[in-house]
This record gives structure tokens, C-alpha cells and sequence, in this order.
């Protein structure tokens, strides 16, 4: 078997490093990092960076340094009762609300967009928005977008990413006190896109963010969804689906933040890997803070290995910094199938190949189950399926 | 009327201290409309007979022969002997993520019957077949298993056991940790499938206690991976007055 499967243990303050391996110790506590608009104030990137090192750098390398399209990004998106949607220019007040670049690809894309989108829930009643871009050149872009959720508003939102893009962008999303927002990242660029997103969250009192990143197409694609728990009683459940096939690159970087009293986090990632080159990578950072006591988190990645020659990394990290916590866990897992599941299937009867799917189907659907969004399920459900008909094994 | 057969049957499994014998020889014939109770202590290779006639990877057959009708049943894939009418209701059932009860159960059966049931009608017995074992029909929509408690656990593969309809079965400690309820809507179950359908059954326990329910016509007794004594229900009413232990004297199994 030639898959490699990486799976580093997580960082806990105090503990010291094992010399068995590789091992990533952050040099800072993760709410410390760097963050700037600026893409000057950040060092050139050489590849070796903690946040960089699992990234195929010179395949986005102009997207990281160079000059970007700071025009409007293609988006449609849909009208509904209780949503506004404009154009804002850079300098309004709304603009880093939720949070700044933390690398230099960001704060690239943050120092070249010239307008932003903003996307606004302001009803009580359930609302729903579909932000349509279908990408139609390879022209290196920069895009900036704020999804705002006012107090005690609900509703869904979708980015319906399609077509052919390289984009760098940021997604700031400003959840209300009360809440309840949902956001859908969908990634189905074509083959050749290259596409690194940055979305940073923050949830106010009582207020539920339910964050879904579902990646199937694109060359590069690399979502990096951060949730800030900002304020007592704030819920971010983050959600993630992905599926690598040969020669594709998925990649995402979790990053929560208990920063108030009772807060509630639930990360769950889950991605099947098939063909020779398929790579996926998952970091999963949760720092509880001092000011976070009677957290609840829990974090978890798993991975389906369905071929030969795949790489699927998996790294959580948890640091707290206060004792007085209700929970906080996490497991990662990268595997083949469970044999005892094919088994059970097969003793009523289902044939060895309906059995596989049955069961990387499933899998997979564990999370879409979780979106709450029927339509969208269904479209995620048929958009799984055509992967799995180019999967030989199943 | 279906016959299994099962003769001079030699299994061993792979461990890490290397190959290790289980069954040594085990002789046995369950007709359909037969109630047949396997009882012995813990690791005298019941589960292991088990797992063997469904045809689990686990386990190598070293010797002997499993004949359904005549039919090889060694030769068969797993799949292939559920669709021949063999069925094992498992000790621990699996939980399988993101596949709901109703899907599984219709494709199981589709793939028993090799053509789709029709709709209504399906839709009809299995919602009969849940009531019957007291399951909410909400556990239709549920995922495999997932977050079933034991007892639900068990009364799903009765469910199973009605829909499909084999022709011999299997039940490989289905009383285990069962409350008197449960215990008793379980052995319902399987008797009214037998009434129904003619089904042979080949109960496995540990403990007399579901036999008060399910009455065996045989009783074989399985010691150190072959049969120690065969006799009527009332070689099980002996074991429950005095244990496994006469069995065990000079013999190698803890």
C-alpha cells in the first residue's frame, strides 16, 4: 500500500514534544498569531511556513505575490424578503468587523479587493439566500465578503462557487446576538481552478453559526473557516465535506475560539480520497481561552482511503488555558473500509460493490445529513454520487 | 424443505500468536421448521459457528463441509448464502453512518428477492413488522443502528429476520443483556416468523433464560469447539440446574 496517512497527536500546553517524529509546535498560542490588511507587513512565503508546509506553494504562488484583479468577482445573488445585498467600498466601517488575514495570500487578496460584497439577513423568519459565482476566466482575483446576520435573524446562506476562478478572497461573517445563520461554502470550480478562501466568523451572545465547507472540484482549493466565540452562550458548529481525486489538492485549516463563558463548539470534517495523487488536508486548531470557562468542544476529522496513492493529513490541536471547562475532545481517524460494516451489509444480502457505496455514501452523508437545507442535500447527495461512479473500487 | 448440514467442521483463526484452532469437528443438521438450541460456556466456539456459516473473512474453514440443500455453502460469498436463505442475527450489530433503516432494508431486500418490492405494499410490512417488535416507525429514517440501545439493537434484526424471510437462521446470542421485555418481544418475534414462514432456527446462548420463551426441539451442547452431548429440551433444563461445569473437568477451555 503507497497511501500515506499522517496523523500528529495534538498540542496540550504543558506537554513536551515526542521525539518520534515530526512534530508541528506552534510557536505561539494560535490567538496570537499575526494578523494584518497589509500584504507588505507579511514575510515572503518559502513553503517551510507551519501554515503553509502541506500547501502545494507554487501552484498559488501568484495568488500569495502577485498583482491581483481587485474588480468585482462575478455574483448573483438571489433576492428574498429580509435580505439586502451592495456593493460597499473598502474603507467602510463594516470591513474587518469579523477578523484580518493571518497569511500573506489573504492579506494579498485584502490590499487588491476595490469593493466588497455584503450580504445582510435582517427577518426573524427564515430566509433564504443563494450567492451564485460562476467564475469565468483565470485571471488572478482578489474578493472580500461580508455575510451579516442582524440580531434574532435566521436563515441559510449559500456561496455557490462554479466555473473556472484563481481567487483569493476573505469571508467575514458577523452572527447577531440570537441568531441563527447558516453558511454553505460550495467549491465545484472546474479542474484547473485554484481557489484559497479565508472566512472568519464572529458569533455574538446566544447566537448559532452552523458553518458547512463542501469541496469536490478545483485543482487547489483551500478553505480556512475560523469561528470566533466571542460572546457568553455563542454555538459554531462547523461542518466539512470533501472529496480529493487524483491530483487534487483540498485543504482546510479550522480554527475556534471559546473567548466568552459557556460556549458550545462541534467541529466535524469528513473526506474520502481516490486516485493517484489525491491529497487532503485538515488542521484543526481549538483554543480555550481564560475568558471561556464552562466551554463544551469537541472536534473530529475523518478520512476514507478508497485507492492507492492518496495523502490525507489530519492534525488537531487543542490548548486551553482555563481548567473550569464542561468538555473538550477530539479524534481524527484515516482508514480504509470498515470491514465489519461490508460484512453486515453483505450477510442481507447486498452485493459486495452496492456494499462499498452504500458505505462511502453514508459516510460522506453523516455531514450532509447535518445541513438542514432539503434542496441542497439533494444536490450534494447527486454531486457525491457522480464521484463515486468514477471510483473504481466501488 | 430446506436442510443444513454441517459435517466434520475444523476452523481456525489468525491471532497474534499465531494460528489458533477453534471448532474440531462439529457435526450438525437443522431442518426448516426446527428449533435447534447451541449452549456452552464463553469461548467454546459458538460465536465462531456463527460467523462461519455467514461466511465472515475472519475465519478459515480448514476442513468439513456446510451444505445447504446439497448446495456448497462454503463456495458461496457472503452475500451469495444470504440470498440462498441463510440469516445471522448478530450478537453485536453493526452501526453503519449516513444509511438510513429504510434504505438499508429495501436494498437488502431487493437484493434478496432480485427485483424491488412494490412500493405500498413494502412500505406496509415493514411498518407492520416495526410495530410488531414495538419499534417506532421514526426508526425508519434513522441511520443503521446509530444510537440504538442494546435492546433496539436486537429487536432490528428481528425486524430484519421477518422482511427477508430466510430459510435457516441463525440468532448468535440475541438474549444477551436483554431486559425480560425485550427478551420476550424478541423470542415473539422469532416464533411468530417461524409460524409464518417455517423458518429453522439455530439459537446459540450462553443461558437457558430464552428458552423458557423459544422451546428447542434439540439441544447441543458445545464444549472446547465440538459437540459434548445432544439431547431434547430437557438436556437444557439439566444445564440449568447445574452449569457447564461437569463439561469442563480436564478440559483445556477457562
Amino acid at each position: 500500500m503507497s497511501s500515506t496517512i499522517e496523523t500528529e497527536k495534538p498540542l496540550v500546553p504543558g506537554s513536551t514534544a515526542h521525539t518520534d517524529g515530526a512534530w508541528d509546535v506552534p510557536v505561539q498560542t494560535r490567538s496570537e498569531r499575526f494578523a494584518s490588511a497589509v500584504h507588505d507587513d507579511f514575510p515572503e512565503v518559502t513553503g517551510r511556513e507551519l501554515e503553509w508546509r502541506l500547501t502545494p506553494v507554487e501552484k498559488v504562488r501568484d495568488l500569495i505575490d502577485g498583482e491581483l484583479d481587485g474588480g468585482r468577482f462575478p455574483a448573483v445573488v438571489s433576492e428574498a424578503a429580509g435580505v439586502t445585498s451592495e456593493w460597499i467600498a473598502r474603507d467602510d466601517a463594516r470591513i474587518g468587523s469579523a477578523g484580518l488575514a493571518e497569511e500573506r495570500a489573504a492579506a494579498n487578496a485584502w490590499s487588491s479587493f476595490q469593493e466588497a460584497l455584503a450580504v445582510t439577513l435582517t427577518a426573524e423568519e427564515f430566509t433564504e439566500v443563494v450567492i451564485d459565482r460562476t467564475g469565468d476566466d483565470r485571471t488572478p482575483r482578489a474578493a472580500h465578503t461580508i455575510i451579516t446576520a442582524d440580531p434574532n435573524a435566521r436563515g441559510i446562506v449559500v456561496i455557490d462557487n462554479r466555473g473556472s476562478a484563481r481567487l483569493s478572497e476573505n469571508v467575514e461573517i458577523v452572527v447577531g446576538d440570537a441568531a441563527h445563520l447558516t453558511v454553505v461554502s460550495l467549491q465545484e470550480w472546474d479542474d484547473e481552478s485554484v481557489h484559497l478562501s479565508s472566512q472568519f466568523a464572529r458569533i455574538g451572545r446566544d447566537a448559532v453559526l452552523k458553518h458547512v465547507v463542501v469541496s469536490l472540484g478545483g485543482a487547489v482549493v483551500r478553505v480556512n473557516p475560523s469561528a470566533h466565540l466571542a460572546e457568553q452562550g455563542a454555538t459554531g458548529e462547523l461542518l466539512g465535506l470533501y472529496f480529493s481525486d487524483a491530483g487534487q489538492h483540498l485543504e482546510q485549516r479550522v480554527y475556534v475560539h471559546h473567548d466568552a463563558p459557556n460556549t458550545v463548539s462541534r467541529v466535524t470534517y469528513k473526506g474520502a480520497l481516490n486516485g493517484d495523487g489525491a491529497r487532503t488536508v485538515w488542521v484543526g486548531d481549538v483554543l480555550i481561552g481564560r475568558t471561556a470557562p464552562g466551554t463544551d468542544s469537541y472536534e473530529q476529522n475523518r478520512n476514507l482511503v478508497l485507492s492507492d496513492g492518496t495523502r490525507a493529513d489530519s492534525i488537531p490541536n487543542l490548548e486551553i488555558e482555563t481548567g473550569d471547562i464542561a468538555g473538550a475532545g477530539h479524534a481524527s481517524a484515516t482508514g480504509r473500509f470498515d470491514d465489519e460494516q461490508l460484512f453486515y451489509l453483505r450477510s442481507r444480502g447486498i452485493p459486495e460493490q452496492e456494499a462499498r457505496r452504500l458505505v462511502v455514501l453514508g459516510f460522506l452523508l453523516e455531514v450532509v445529513q447535518k445541513i438542514g437545507q432539503p434542496e441542497l442535500e439533494s444536490r450534494l447527495l447527486a454531486a457525491i454520487e457522480a464521484e463515486l461512479a468514477a471510483v473504481a473500487v466501488v | 424443505m430446506a436442510t443444513l448440514e454441517i459435517r466434520d467442521l475444523h476452523v481456525s483463526i489468525e491471532t497474534d500468536q499465531g494460528v489458533k484452532q477453534i471448532l474440531r469437528g462439529v457435526d450438525l443438521t437443522i431442518k426448516q421448521g426446527e428449533i435447534h438450541a447451541i449452549m456452552g460456556p464463553n469461548g467454546s466456539g459458538k460465536s465462531t459457528l456463527a460467523y462461519t456459516i455467514a461466511g465472515h473473512p475472519r475465519y478459515t474453514v480448514d476442513s468439513g463441509s456446510i451444505t445447504l440443500d446439497g448446495e456448497n455453502v462454503l463456495e458461496m460469498s457472503i452475500d451469495e448464502r444470504a440470498k440462498a436463505g441463510l440469516f445471522l442475527a448478530m450478537q453485536y450489530p453493526v452501526e453503519i453512518p449516513g444509511v438510513t433503516v429504510s434504505n438499508f432494508l429495501r436494498t437488502a431486500k431487493t437484493a434478496i428477492d432480485g427485483e424491488a418490492p412494490a412500493l405500498r405494499g413494502w412500505i406496509k410490512e415493514l411498518r407492520g413488522s416495526m410495530e410488531a417488535m414495538r419499534m417506532d416507525t421514526s426508526f425508519a429514517e434513522r441511520n443503521v443502528n446509530e444510537g440504538f440501545s442494546g435492546g433496539e439493537k436486537k429487536r432490528h434484526e428481528i425486524v430484519q429476520l421477518e422482511l427477508l424471510k430466510p430459510k435457516i437462521a441463525v440468532l448468535d446470542e440475541t438474549d444477551s443483556g436483554l431486559d425480560v421485555d425485550a427478551l420476550k418481544i424478541v423470542s415473539e418475534g422469532v416464533n411468530r416468523v417461524k409460524e409464518q414462514t417455517g423458518l429453522g432456527v439455530l439459537l446459540i446462548t450462553h443461558y437457558t433464560r430464552i428458552l423458557r420463551y423459544i422451546h428447542p426441539d434439540f439441544v447441543h451442547v458445545f464444549v472446547d469447539g465440538r459437540v459434548a452431548e445432544e439431547g431434547g429440551a430437557e438436556l437444557a433444563e439439566r444445564l440449568e440446574n447445574e452449569g457447564y461445569d461437569r463439561y469442563l473437568t480436564g478440559s483445556t477451555v477457562g
